[in-house]
């Protein structure tokens, strides 16, 4: 019987065979499809398995990764102060992820190739590899100021700062916001539901006004064409002579472009500085069309207006001065009211850059990534955009600012003891709806130390919003904040 | 078939030692796997280690000296393997009914794996000779088929999850089918070497093959509608393969007769293709064999989705595995038995389910060691049937959680939570090591010179 045996022998080893060849197979070559099908749900638990990096500002924790107790799901997501910070740190989801959240997820979670070393060594240690640390350059004092003072009125609207010698951003705030924490929650229907409710939401509570939107930027573009302006001739300061008559003639047009309210500009011959002071309209138009939409064009793109996509890391929406069309349509551009678009990001950095002796730097959010053990792994190295005008005109755009807030519209922004520049801005909307109310400015105007915009939404601050009375104090608030007051 | 021998036959050596440490190494690892489980869930040593510990080493001291004493010329490797699969099936149970998962209980395994010690120690000294069993012939098989139908009858049956495989018994089920594979294997084994030559005998030709004689078709077709009945009216596709199978391995090892096997596969193959036909529960699993990966048979009840989860956590092992307690393995629905091998997969990994294959496949190959060395026939079928059991029993389950065969329910031998299937198979490994002992023990030497005696092996 022996001969049978060792065949019956044979065809048991060719089964362990094919076990072990179907087990190799699936394991080996098959397990990245199955480990990707949608209907696994350990890629779900695996969001979960690792500890997150913490998102800092400075010593303030704004996200952090706490272990449950769970054993399913190991740790959960927590956002302290989520209103606050929401529009910066994002949330982090079942599914997704956004804001810094999503920009550096793979820091965060310890996925990144620049953590090898730091995966390889916790490997032979047989410690548990956690996520990176992203600390942003969000000055917490300042962003809870500015929070407070755009979310207490039910206003909506957005505001960065920005640190006008580097480009960090030290605040940057939308309203109305949402909180991240119940979005991240380890419940994929629970946050699903969630999510539809703030997106259904019509005061957009998901959208981040600073960088996801624009708006006209009304009077606070005066800055770019004052700016135009002096670049084309070096004799031009702010005592030069200009004419403002009360309605400015459009060619090819029945329609003449008045200063707000109808009112006149002084006598009609005003200085530049005056002219910025009151937010004369009519000056400003002849400005645009006298330089012309090419001259325009170059100086908003100096400012970074209409150049590459800026990535703070989150991607921001494009600002555009809109595309060439008549005189007339110039001349309304001059003064912010055509189809320029801006992001409030955008307007920040045209105060910066004026604040920053004409240079204009990126703008940026992640000030250090650190691995678990406090390992560097990535530094910000703060770059320059470019270079919007000379040192001279910014001295003198930068002196007609100052004048803007001790002698013209933005009095509501100044600060004892401290030289604030500005510019108020009004921009109208289409038909009869209130306007957006602007406010551009930097302090102190020797030595910049912080340069904000922002916009209160249409609407939401009453028919009389202006950027004088509704937005400048909000920015005021906030530069105390930042200078320590 | 007997070899003269003129040399005095070389004596095999008992290895007792080296099975004592082997031994000792199993429950090592099993401690270590323990440890690991607790270090991974929460951070620290379970608290019921020692316990555990001690139990197990314990348990498998006493089956050590039992072997030793009464079965001492056994193969040295078998209680080994078969303490490093129970003691890792033990870990895995033990894992699950940490995270809660349906119905795991590893203090209840181990009662079952001490009650299956138990079992092999008495089977060991009450059976000093196997041989007894073949007296036994017509008795097993009448105990098998009662066995085998008594789920059926009213009152003691019972019907769990759509299969009637259960009787009551004081304190719990039990699963008669396990124990009924045994009785009819010894039963198997008894027939065919009475049979064997008549069975043997060439009937036709046809082509290449020779032909049994119709009148000689009685035993392998009897078998086929036990079978049948099995699938039929108890719903238990597994127990139904996994017994005409291995009568069929039995016949062709008892007559040599390669026609035997494929009169079993047309038969097998009939079968199957007539129940696809009568039951939609058999069509369905051919339908999820085919295309697992289907999105409306996942959600189907009965679906593919129990199978995909068991793939899904092998993936998720990948090659090295997450590790004890650090993967999911209680998201696959019966982790604790059917599919306790996937379970393995995705914390162990290919590596450890290579090793376990590896594990089992030496288990197995020792059987049929024994089995060859065996002085008779009786013993060379009853070895040779229990240990192609053993084989058939893995390929049939783990191939059906591994999407390689259509999936019918069976469990993991050793492996899988439930008191039946523990204990029958500590049942068959005692009549595989007192068999080992006869076939291992040296043969009767000759006291004295006496010339030319010869010593006859068949």
């Amino acid at each position: 019987m022996n001969s049978p045996l060792k065949r019956v022998a044979l065809a048991c080893m060719l089964m362990f065979g094919l076990l072990m060849l179907n087990v190799n197979y699936l394991q080996a070559v098959r397990a990245e499809d199955l480990r990707s099908d949608s209907r696994n749900v350990r890629n779900f638990y695996d969001r979960y398995e690792v500890q997150r990096g913490r998102i800092t500002a400075g010593n303030k924790v704004l996200a952090e990764s706490v272990e449950t107790g769970d054993n399913t799901f190991k740790y959960s997501r927590r956002y302290p102060e989520g209103k606050v910070y929401a529009p910066i740190t994002g949330f982090f989801a079942p599914e997704s992820e956004r804001d810094i959240e999503r920009a550096k997820n793979d820091l965060l979670d310890g996925s990144s190739a620049d953590l090898l070393i730091r995966r390889s060594i916790d490997l032979f240690s047989g410690t548990q590899t956690k996520g990176a640390n992203v600390d942003l350059t969000i000055n917490p004092k300042a962003q809870e100021a500015a929070y407070k003072a755009l979310s207490e009125s039910g206003k909506k609207g957005a505001l960065v700062a920005i640190e006008p010698k580097t480009g960090a951003i030290l605040a940057m705030v939308s309203v109305p916001t949402y909180d991240p924490n119940p979005l991240s929650k380890a419940d994929k229907a629970g946050v699903n539901k969630a999510y539809e409710k703030l997106a259904e939401d019509e005061d957009q509570p998901l959208l981040n006004r600073a960088i996801e939107r624009t708006y006209p930027p009304g009077s606070t573009f005066k800055v770019v064409t004052m700016a135009a302006y002096l670049e084309s001739d070096d004799t031009l300061g702010p005592q030069s002579q200009i004419d403002a008559p009360t309605r400015l003639d459009l060619p090819n047009t029945t329609a003449d472009l008045p200063n707000h309210g109808n009112s006149a500009c002084g006598n009609g011959r005003v200085t530049l500085s005056y002219a910025l002071e009151k937010s004369c309209n009519t000056p400003f138009g002849k400005i645009g069309m006298d330089l012309g939409y090419d001259a325009m064009k170059e100086q908003a793109a100096k400012f970074g207006i209409g150049g590459e996509q800026l990535e703070i890391p989150m991607p921001v929406s494009a600002s555009s001065i809109g595309e060439e069309e008549d005189q007339a349509a110039l001349a309304q551009a001059s003064i912010g009211q055509r189809n320029n678009q801006m992001t409030p990001l955008q307007m920040a950095m045209v105060a910066a850059g004026v604040a920053n002796n004409g240079v204009v730097m990126k703008p940026y959010l992640v000030n250090k990534v650190a691995d678990a053990e406090g390992g560097e792994v990535e530094t910000a190295d703060p770059e320059e955009l470019s270079t919007a005008m000379s040192e001279e005109t910014a001295a003198k755009l930068k002196e007609m600012m100052v004048n803007v807030v001790n002698l013209g519209t933005a009095s509501a922004a100044q600060i004892p003891g401290v030289a604030v520049a500005g510019k108020t801005g009004t921009a109208e909307t289409s038909g009869n709806r209130a306007p957006h109310a602007w406010f551009v400015s930097f302090a102190p105007a020797e030595d910049p130390k912080v340069a904000v915009a922002l916009i209160v939404e249409s609407g939401s601050a009453g028919d009389d919003a202006s950027g004088g009375q509704t937005a400048a104090p909000i920015a005021r608030s906030v530069m105390e904040a930042v200078l320590g007051r | 078939m007997s070899t003269p021998s003129v040399e005095p036959v070389p004596l095999p050596a008992k290895r007792r030692l080296a099975q004592l440490a082997m031994l000792a190494f199993a429950v090592v690892i099993t401690l270590g796997a323990y440890a690991n489980v607790g270090l991974a869930i929460d951070g620290q040593i379970p608290s019921g280690m020692l316990t555990y510990g001690l139990s197990l080493g314990g348990f498998m001291l006493a089956a050590y000296l039992v072997l030793a004493k009464f079965a001492p010329w056994a193969d040295p490797l078998i209680l080994p393997l078969v303490t490093l699969i129970n003691g890792l099936g033990l870990v895995m149970i033990y894992r699950l009914e940490e995270v809660k998962a349906f119905g795991a209980s590893a203090n209840q395994q181990l009662l079952y794996t001490a009650i299956g010690v138990v079992l092999f120690a008495v089977t060991l000294v009450v059976l000093r000779d196997h041989r007894a069993l073949q007296r036994l012939t017509y008795t097993a098989g009448a105990i098998g088929l009662v066995l085998l139908i008594s789920p059926l009858l009213p009152f003691i049956g019972e019907d769990i999850n759509g299969a009637r495989i259960w009787i009551k018994v004081p304190g719990g089920q039990l699963q008669p089918a396990e124990f009924a594979k045994l009785a009819l294997l010894v039963f198997f084994a008894g027939y065919l070497v009475a049979k064997r030559d008549v069975l043997a005998l060439a009937g036709r030709r046809l082509l290449f093959i020779d032909l049994p004689r119709a009148r000689d078709l009685g035993p392998i077709l009897i078998t086929w509608g036990l079978s049948l009945g099995v699938l039929i009216l108890q719903k238990d596709l597994g127990s139904s393969l996994l017994i005409f199978g291995t009568f069929i391995a039995m016949l062709y090892i008892a007559t040599q007769r390669t026609s035997w096997v494929l009169i079993g596969i047309l038969l097998f193959v009939g079968g199957a293709v007539l129940a696809g036909l009568i039951f939609d529960h058999v069509q369905a699993r051919w339908e999820v064999y085919l295309n697992p990966e289907d999105p409306e048979l996942f959600v189907k009840t009965g679906g593919s989705e129990q199978l995909m989860q068991g793939l899904f956590a092998m993936s998720e092992g990948g090659v090295l595995g997450t590790g004890f307690g650090q993967g999911h393995p209680e998201r696959i629905p019966l982790a604790i038995s059917d599919f306790i091998f996937p379970a393995i997969g995705e914390e162990l990994g290919l590596t450890g389910l290579m090793a376990l294959l590896m594990v089992y496949a030496l288990l197995v190959e020792r059987g049929l060691r024994t089995s060859i060395a065996a002085r008779d026939p009786f013993t060379k079928l009853l070895a040779g049937g229990l240990s192609f059991l053993l084989a058939w029993q893995i390929f049939i389950i783990v191939g059906g959680v591994t999407n390689l065969i259509p999936l019918t329910g069976l469990v993991t031998p050793f492996m899988s939570q439930g008191g039946s299937a523990l204990l029958s198979n500590w049942i068959l490994i005692a009549l595989l090591v007192r068999m080992s002992d006869a076939a291992r023990r040296p043969a009767p030497q000759a006291i004295q010179d006496e010339g030319m005696t010869q010593v006859f092996q068949r």
